[in-house]
């Protein structure tokens, strides 16, 4: 067994986990408010798009990452204001955000398909640290963004848990009418977790251009990341660290072929393109299935455009 | 005690098409039970939204503390120590019990500390008899617990005014108890109660005054000291207005047996919504079932017509069992069946007239279009229909226009071979001006003197009492009281209406008791 290709396979699987993690991350906050957004893909190419764009002409890493979150959460906004203010059917409104993104980053990437980025993320080594077997590349010696979304994972787990906003975000995803007798803003609560749920994947879309391949392909640079963060957040039962220990599985899945090469065992490229919407072929099923969704820890009203009943 | 808690002054609110609270005055002081008395659509809810402020008074306004406030929504209320327990609970079944208490609380620090909570929701549960394990998941309570919750997220806010919105419908005979003695500590401790009820037993007993309503009116105002069950019946039900379109002559018992349901049984969320009921129409006869809405009508309508089906007993008509062979097989035998909601159950709102009719002709592969329109026509010319035309969608009708058509096509061919021999008509007249309700009521004396049994539901008990020969009286899903119009009195019928029975008669004398 060749022991340095499973490590490096490994540590590539975490910064691999990254974007998925971050736009699985912004789908989380967006459904816990009740709020599904299928439109994780289009955001993430929005936001990929627009960090290379800025990257380019201004050569800043930090500015044109947050381009990418300021992208995503603009064209989150979209999604917010058809699915809260005009209680649109969020599957249709949310498709219609990938397709609409897909449309409009091929358009804004047209003058640099295909070209190299100058600037992007370098892993940094912890000094020592990054000498333990395993853990040290595994943990010690990645970039700055793996470290920013362990700790965005941490502080959206306290936030749910533990203040008195959290509370109120999950109650407005599990029982919008009771939540709004108690005083709650819901149409605000959705606007602002939608809305974050973008910067997330801008910030994830913006990682694959900055972080992974320093380079813009309409068809390439996401390749059904997005739709892997959904079904991430299905998996993970809405629950924010399981989403990144997900996410670290997910990223494993998309390095492992590297890995497997190496041991002689050959699996289709083709096989391992279609897997993202296999898996959301799978996610659609469980959200069809009312039981099978609250056993899983769905929100209850996910999905569900809230009206105050009034006569 | 001068100045009331609460009070509503000359408050009005209008629903479109309804006048849901007429300059009603309503007040409540601290440490009395107040207790807002009438029959469904009475307006007593309305009532109870404009004092927690789910609803602005459209003229008049609402004082606390003797003070003109404008309440803007719930929140505003309980910013005012205004909470209001409603008869659906306002809960997150996956919280736990103390988040479901600090939910949306503006006093909370960012940051929760749980422990905090559960000490002082142990507290409050002490104070005042309301004993709750601060970490159960709601979703694991029972209804009575659920409803206790209720009541200490109002006192964790520190509520001066409590609303109870009917609050013994979901207890058992138990819980009512444990809820009569935290109702006391909570006026005990200078608490103003609004209790929300139509049970007269219940209001007795644990109010100090009693305001009743009758159709958007305070019709009395009483302390229950000075008054007995009786005497609140009569104000809730009202004098009944003699009708002018008697019946003529009801026909004797030995008429065919056209409609018969024995035992009919239907548990809804573990609740017997329709209990027991056991019904025997004849042809020539019309048959009203009364009662306070929510007393299992709607479920019971929807046994009968065969469109759900029940856990035990059984439905004949015309002779032939349609036990759970659904609906079809009901309309087969002969029944025709006209529903609450017109616009929904009872016509498609996005069809023509013309399909509309259609819905319920022979199933061949073929439609009729051209039979089915010049029926519409027909029905347009005999039945007065206002429409745009027979194409027109049938949302587009008013209210008695929409009943008039389904009822043209639930009557097409009454008297033949294939007609209808049982017909049931839910709130026949409901929202009808006065022109449509006559015509409708004239239809269906028609339908009977051509020999089809007629079964009336309805909450207007005055429309029952004119129309029906029999009268039955729905309470919780059971058949409390059951006789010829003309045997039974109007105070008899309201007292079965509101559950005085023998079981159940707080403050009744034998001579009172219906049955």
């Amino acid at each position: 067994m060749n022991d340095t290709a499973f490590v490096l396979t490994l540590a590539a699987s975490v910064a691999a986990a990254v974007p998925i993690a971050l736009a699985a991350l912004g789908e989380l906050l967006s459904e816990k408010a009740g709020v599904l957004n299928l439109g994780v893909e289009g955001m993430m190419l929005v936001g990929a798009v627009t960090a290379f764009q800025i990257g380019d002409a201004t050569g800043s890493l930090w500015l044109a990452l947050f381009a990418g979150a300021l992208g995503g959460t603009l064209f989150a906004s979209i999604h917010a204001f058809l699915s809260v203010t005009l209680r649109a059917n969020q599957i249709v409104s949310g498709l219609a955000l990938t397709i609409f993104g897909t449309g409009l980053s091929t358009f804004i990437g047209k003058s640099i398909e295909g070209l190299p980025l100058a600037t992007d993320f370098k892993p940094t080594a912890w000094g020592p640290l990054a000498d333990i077997p395993l853990l040290g590349p595994l943990l010690f010696n990645q970039d700055p963004m793996f470290y920013a979304t362990v700790v965005f994972a941490l502080i959206i787990a306290f936030y749910l848990n533990r203040t008195r906003a959290g509370l109120a975000l999950r109650a407005v995803g599990e029982s919008p009418g009771t939540a709004d007798t108690m005083g709650v803003a819901v149409g605000a609560v959705r606007y602002v977790h939608v809305m974050l749920g973008g910067t997330f994947a801008g910030m994830g879309g913006a990682y694959l251009v900055l972080g992974q391949v320093p380079a813009w392909s309409q068809d390439g640079t996401t390749a059904g990341i997005g739709w892997i963060a959904l079904a991430l957040v299905v998996f993970a039962s809405w629950k924010p660290l399981r989403v990144l220990l997900g996410a670290f599985l997910f990223g494993f899945a998309r390095r492992a072929n590297f890995w497997l090469q190496g041991e002689g065992v050959e699996i289709p490229a083709e096989f391992l393109a279609m897997l993202p919407y296999a898996l959301t072929v799978l996610v659609l099923v469980v959200w069809g299935t009312r039981d099978l969704r609250r056993r899983i820890g769905a929100p209850a009203a996910l999905g569900v455009p809230y009206i105050r009943d009034e006569r | 005690m001068t100045t009331p808690a609460i009070a509503a002054v000359a408050a009005t609110k209008r629903f479109p098409g309804v006048l849901a609270n007429d300059a009603v005055d309503f007040t409540v002081f601290a440490g009395e039970v107040h207790t807002i008395l009438g029959e469904n659509g009475a307006g007593k809810s309305t009532l109870a939204a404009m004092l927690c402020g789910l609803y602005q008074p459209d003229e008049g306004h609402v004082e606390r503390n003797g003070e003109p406030t404008l309440l803007r929504s719930p929140r505003d209320g309980l910013a005012q120590g205004i909470g209001m327990v409603h008869q659906h609970f306002r809960l997150v079944d996956r919280f736990t019990v103390a988040e479901n208490v600090i939910l949306g609380d503006p006093d909370q620090p960012r940051l929760i500390d749980q422990s905090v909570v559960e000490t002082r929701v142990a507290e409050i549960g002490e104070r005042f008899g309301l004993p709750i394990d601060p970490r159960a998941r709601i979703a694991d309570l029972t209804v009575g617990q659920r409803q206790r919750v209720e009541i200490v997220k109002m006192l964790y806010r520190d509520a001066e005014v409590l609303l109870l919105d009917e609050p013994t419908a979901v207890l058992t005979p138990k819980e009512v108890e444990a809820l009569f003695i935290t109702v006391n500590a909570m006026t005990a401790a200078g608490k103003a109660i609004v209790f929300i009820s139509h049970k007269l037993g219940e209001v007795m007993s644990i109010s100090d005054r009693v305001t009743v309503m009758r159709a958007g009116r305070v019709t009395g105002e009483v302390a229950t000291a000075d008054t007995d069950q009786r005497h609140l019946a009569e104000l809730m039900v009202g004098r009944p207005v003699e009708s002018e379109t008697r019946r003529a002559t009801a026909k004797s018992g030995q008429a065919d047996v056209l409609l018969e349901c024995r035992g009919l049984t239907l548990s809804i969320d573990g609740q017997n919504a329709v209990d027991d009921v056991d019904i025997t129409l004849r042809r020539g006869e019309i048959l009203g079932i009364a009662g306070v809405a929510g007393n299992g009508q709607r479920p019971l309508a929807r046994l009968l017509a065969g469109i759900d089906g029940c856990d035990a007993g059984s439905v004949a008509v015309n002779g032939s069992s349609v036990t759970n062979h659904g609906p079809l097989a009901a309309r087969n035998a002969g029944l025709a069946f006209v529903p609450e909601d017109r616009l929904g159950t009872g016509l498609v709102p996005g069809l023509s007239l013309t399909d509309n009719m259609l819905l319920t002709r022979p199933r061949k592969f073929l439609v009729d279009r051209k039979g089915a329109r010049r029926e519409v026509g027909q029905a347009i010319t005999d039945y007065e229909i206002k429409t745009p035309g027979t194409e027109a969608h049938a949302r587009l009708l008013s209210g008695g226009n929409s009943q008039k058509v389904l009822l043209a096509r639930e009557l097409a061919s009454l008297g033949t071979e294939d007609g209808p021999q049982v017909i049931i008509v839910s709130s026949p007249t409901r929202g009808l001006d006065i022109g449509a309700a006559e015509f409708v009521r004239g239809l269906l004396h028609e339908a009977r003197e051509r020999g089809a049994a007629v079964l009336i539901i309805s909450e207007d008990l005055d429309e029952v009492r004119s129309l029906a020969d029999r009268v039955a009286v729905l309470y919780r899903g059971q058949i409390a009281l059951q006789g010829r119009t003309d045997d039974l009195t109007i105070e008899q019928i309201g007292l079965a209406m509101a559950g005085v029975s023998a079981d159940d008669d707080v403050g009744a004398s034998p001579a009172e008791v219906a049955g």
